[in-house]
């Protein structure tokens, strides 16, 4: 067990768990923030992505030590900014079904927008590819991220 | 207007209010009832209440279980718009499964909507004329004079209440005899594009499914199962496992071993360090070829009779032209992208559950059997499902969370892993199909028959293998083997494989009579002629007769299944290494009356794309007993990027109102299959389309 300071949501949160722990289940379990999702636990799927300054990272396979240091943003952050462009297009364009996948693709797309404001269609379809959605929500994805990027470069901003 | 008398099964009563109001308790028709005829009275108990606060909040509280296919949206809309409420105060519940015998709440075979239409509307329509009395007798008016209108009661004078200051008013008046229901071509809110009303909880991640319940107390685990389906523990060793940080206890649950721990990934990673040794049983050497061999002998000889025309054998006998094809369809998984998982609390003397499930009411009964306590001692909330497609109608996953929770005393987060999930599904059945066709002279198909050899089900194994089509001479015989793999609904059952078969077949047919397959479908659907409509108005969309770039090949595929009818045009090419490019699926569906149709048109993207993971990924085999698939990289579907353009049409109809969360899903394969063979004249007879399967050779 070790000691880590972390710092999630621009909030710093201290916990004591096994520095090996996936963040994915300190997030889950430790610290009981849920929107984060668990679905393979093997970095394949991107249900569990959130943001380490600023980069998507499948928290599944990421140690919760290594996160120690790094600006941690999840979707509890990003949707503490009702306004922001990117929540605001998902709504718009009803993206999700049964919404399990759901606040990985919008982190996974979060993270694009940030590196590259305005993507090309096979700019999204690169970003995009590896983040299944078993209820097929692929079209709207496409169409929340274009809304999105024409919205303005805010995306990846949580509340801080 | 047509005026509905409420009858015994439309069940409305004024129900007690808490805080006031007005609440109607009332039925809503299980998937069972679809399948069971005429049910017992208590299955007309009260499953859906409608409340109308003081404050003109509205809420509906139904037991159907949300997987994504949009009901917590379109099954208020209906009540809406009988009732003119303003959409903006409606809101909806989930309804538990309650100590109380309640109404069937089971949520399966597209039945959400079209088993509910005409009782929501009911209930929408009795609360109205209730809440217009409510006025007239306050006025002291008319009641003709009278009308309902986006949340208010309004006088011919101009005067207006409120549907919240009415209320309570209404809440004392007798339930009506009779209610009036609008007029479909006076609906405001059906048939328009509504948001879905859980789209931002899901966008925030405040959403909750099963896992992502929190109880007081309690633990996580996870649970080791015998990779061999019916094997059994016979002794374990969970000394290692203990000694880990954060496993706080290691229990054996008749069929597994389960690690009880602080977090979920404590217990994954105490279960890499048990030791188990399993008796596998009676299954342990058995493959998925040995299944094959198995089934390929048995359609040998002749089956069991599902269904037949007329007489199969002279008409081969006086055929010109026969053809003889077989067809194989492997297992296939669900593959929800939220793995099996369950919250149970379990005490001396009740048990509390938390489920995603489909079928709260199965997840009770086998609760209370497990537990030996009586059924109104448990009580199942049901959570957000992270999709469903059918594996949440089994009750396998609450069963682990209530034995584990029995043995440690403590409420407990029962979690699978993916790979858990992946090799202890209930799949699709796999079936070997001989087919055969009989042509007249004049190329018109005047015998069928279809032999098929699957496991275990026979409903599964052979629902939707009647063709739709007029001819004269046509069998369908079975062979059912037990092969010890559990077997279930995948997303639209049935005719998920056989819409597959019978509509590659009968364009065999087409092809070999040397007919246009479009014109050779409309002249045999002469007996149903809204599956033949909805495959002319695909056609059309899809402008089936102009012709195509070289190379793209265009296939045609129609399907009825769940009380809609549903045809698709594909187009296609392959190129020179035989990697196939889908450019675009024209759909037409014929749904009867639109409820939203927005929501109608992600169900069919969605069910696009599970049909595609199914034709061009999907297969689950079997080695020395165990399922060889495991997560995302094994057991693919279809990529975003891999998702072909999609483009759907409604008709325009008069029919009752069928499903749509299925519908879609049928005449995928066959389409795409059909496109294949006319842009190379290669025919796909066994799925997935395998690497190499489009070389030309
Ligand atoms: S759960 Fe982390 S990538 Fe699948
Ligand atoms: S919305 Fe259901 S898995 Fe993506």
């Amino acid at each position: 067990m070790a000691s880590l300071k972390l710092s999630i949501n621009g909030k710093s949160r201290s916990v004591e768990v096994n520095p090996e722990m996936p963040l994915l289940w300190v997030l889950r379990d430790v610290l009981g923030m849920t929107g984060t999702k668990f679905s393979c636990g093997r970095g394949l799927c991107g249900s569990c992505t959130v943001l380490l300054d600023g980069e998507a990272a499948r928290s599944c396979v990421t140690a919760a030590e290594y996160a120690e240091g790094k600006k941690i943003t999840t979707i509890e952050g990003l949707a503490e900014n009702k306004k922001n462009p990117l929540l605001k297009a998902w709504i718009a364009e009803d993206v999700p079904q049964c919404g399990y996948c759901q606040p990985g693709q919008i982190m996974t797309a979060a993270a694009l927008l940030q590196l590259n404001p305005r993507p090309a269609d096979a700019d999204i379809d690169a970003a995009m590819a590896m983040s299944p959605c078993r209820c097929g929500t692929y079209p709207r994805i496409r169409k929340a991220i274009k809304r999105a990027s024409q919205a303005g470069p805010t995306v990846g901003q949580g509340g801080e | 207007m047509s005026t509905s008398t409420l009858s015994r099964r439309t069940f409305i009563k004024v129900a007690s209010a808490a805080g006031g109001g007005l609440v109607l308790s009332f039925y809503l028709p299980g998937k069972e009832s679809m399948f069971a005829g005429t049910s017992k009275d208590e299955a007309f108990a009260p499953n859906a209440w409608l409340r109308i606060s003081g404050d003109g909040a509205i809420t509906i509280t139904v037991a159907r279980s949300e997987m994504g296919q949009g009901v917590w949206t379109s099954l208020p809309m209906i009540v809406a718009e009988e009732l003119e409420a303003d959409w903006n105060a409606v809101s909806i519940y989930q309804a538990d499964a309650h100590p109380s015998l309640y109404g069937s709440q089971s949520t399966g075979g597209s039945f959400s909507v079209r088993g509910s239409w005409m009782n929501l509307r009911n209930a929408g329509a009795t609360a109205r004329e209730m809440l217009i009395s409510a006025a007239a007798q306050k006025w002291n008016v008319a009641r003709t004079a009278c009308k309902a209108k986006n949340g208010f009661v309004h006088h011919s004078t101009g005067k207006k209440l409120s549907y919240g200051e009415l209320s309570a008013i209404a809440a004392t008046l007798p339930i009506p005899h009779s209610v009036k229901l609008k007029d479909e071509s006076a609906f405001s809110l059906l048939g328009k594009r509504i948001p879905k009303l859980d789209t931002p909880d899901k966008v925030y991640g405040k959403a909750v499914f099963g896992m992502d319940v929190r109880v007081p107390g309690m633990v996580f685990a996870s649970i080791e199962k015998c990779p061999v389906f019916g094997g059994k523990v016979v002794s374990f060793d969970g000394t290692k496992t203990k000694a880990l940080p954060g496993v706080v206890d290691v229990v054996q649950v008749d069929d597994g071993i389960a690690v009880v721990a602080t977090s979920t990934w404590a217990a994954f990673r105490g279960r890499e360090e048990l030791s188990v040794s399993w008796d596998e049983g009676k299954w342990a050497n058995q493959s998925s070829r040995d299944i094959r061999e198995l089934f390929r002998e048995s359609v040998k000889s002749k089956g069991n009779t599902e269904n037949y025309a007329g007489d199969v054998d002279s008409a081969f006998t006086n055929a010109v032209t026969t053809l003889e094809a077989v067809y194989e369809a492997p297992f296939v998984a669900h593959q929800t992208m939220e793995p099996m998982n369950c919250i149970a609390d379990v005490r001396p003397d009740r048990c509390e559950i938390w489920a995603p499930t489909q079928n709260p009411q199965a997840g009770q009964n086998e609760a209370s059997r497990i537990l030996g306590l009586p059924i109104d001692r448990v009580m199942v909330h049901v959570t957000l499902l992270g999709g469903g497609f059918g594996r949440r109608l089994n009750s396998d996953f609450i069963a682990d969370a209530v034995k584990v929770s029995k043995a440690i005393g403590k409420p407990v987060s029962v979690v699978w892993t993916r790979e858990d999930d992946t090799q202890h599904d209930w799949y699709r059945p796999m079936t070997y199909n001989v087919l055969r066709g009989g042509l007249d002279k004049n190329g018109v198909p005047v015998a069928w028959h279809h032999r098929v050899a699957g496991p275990s089900s026979r409903g599964l194994v052979v629902g939707g293998s009647t063709p739709p089509y007029a001819i004269p001479n046509f069998l369908v015989d079975s062979h059912i083997k037990d092969t010890g793999v559990p077997i279930g609904a995948w997303r639209s059952v049935g005719p998920s494989q056989n819409g597959w078969i019978v509509e590659s077949f009968i364009d065999e047919l087409a092809h070999t009579a040397g007919k246009d397959p479009l014109e050779f479908r409309r002249g045999l659907l002469t007996k149903s002629p809204r599956l033949k409509r909805t495959l002319e108005f695909a056609a059309e969309k899809a402008e089936w007769n102009k012709s195509l770039p070289k190379g793209v090949g265009r296939g045609i595929a129609c399907v009825e299944s769940f009380g809609s009818t549903c045809a698709q045009v594909a187009e296609v090419s392959v190129d020179r290494d035989g990697s196939l490019t889908i450019h675009r699926i024209v759909v037409a569906v014929d749904c009867g009356p639109v409820v939203n149709p927005d929501t109608i048109e992600a169900q069919i993207e969605g069910g696009i794309a599970f049909a595609l993971s199914a034709l061009l990924k999907d297969e689950i085999t079997i080695e020395k007993g165990r399922v060889q698939q495991g997560s995302y990289d094994d057991y693919r579907m279809i990529r975003f990027d891999e998702m072909p353009k999609v483009e759907v049409h409604l008709v325009q109809s008069s029919e009752p109102i069928g499903g749509i969360g299925e519908p879609s899903v049928p005449p995928v394969a066959p389409a795409v299959c059909n496109a294949i063979f006319a842009a190379t004249g290669i025919r796909i007879w066994r799925l997935p389309i395998r690497q190499g399967d489009l070389k030309k050779t």
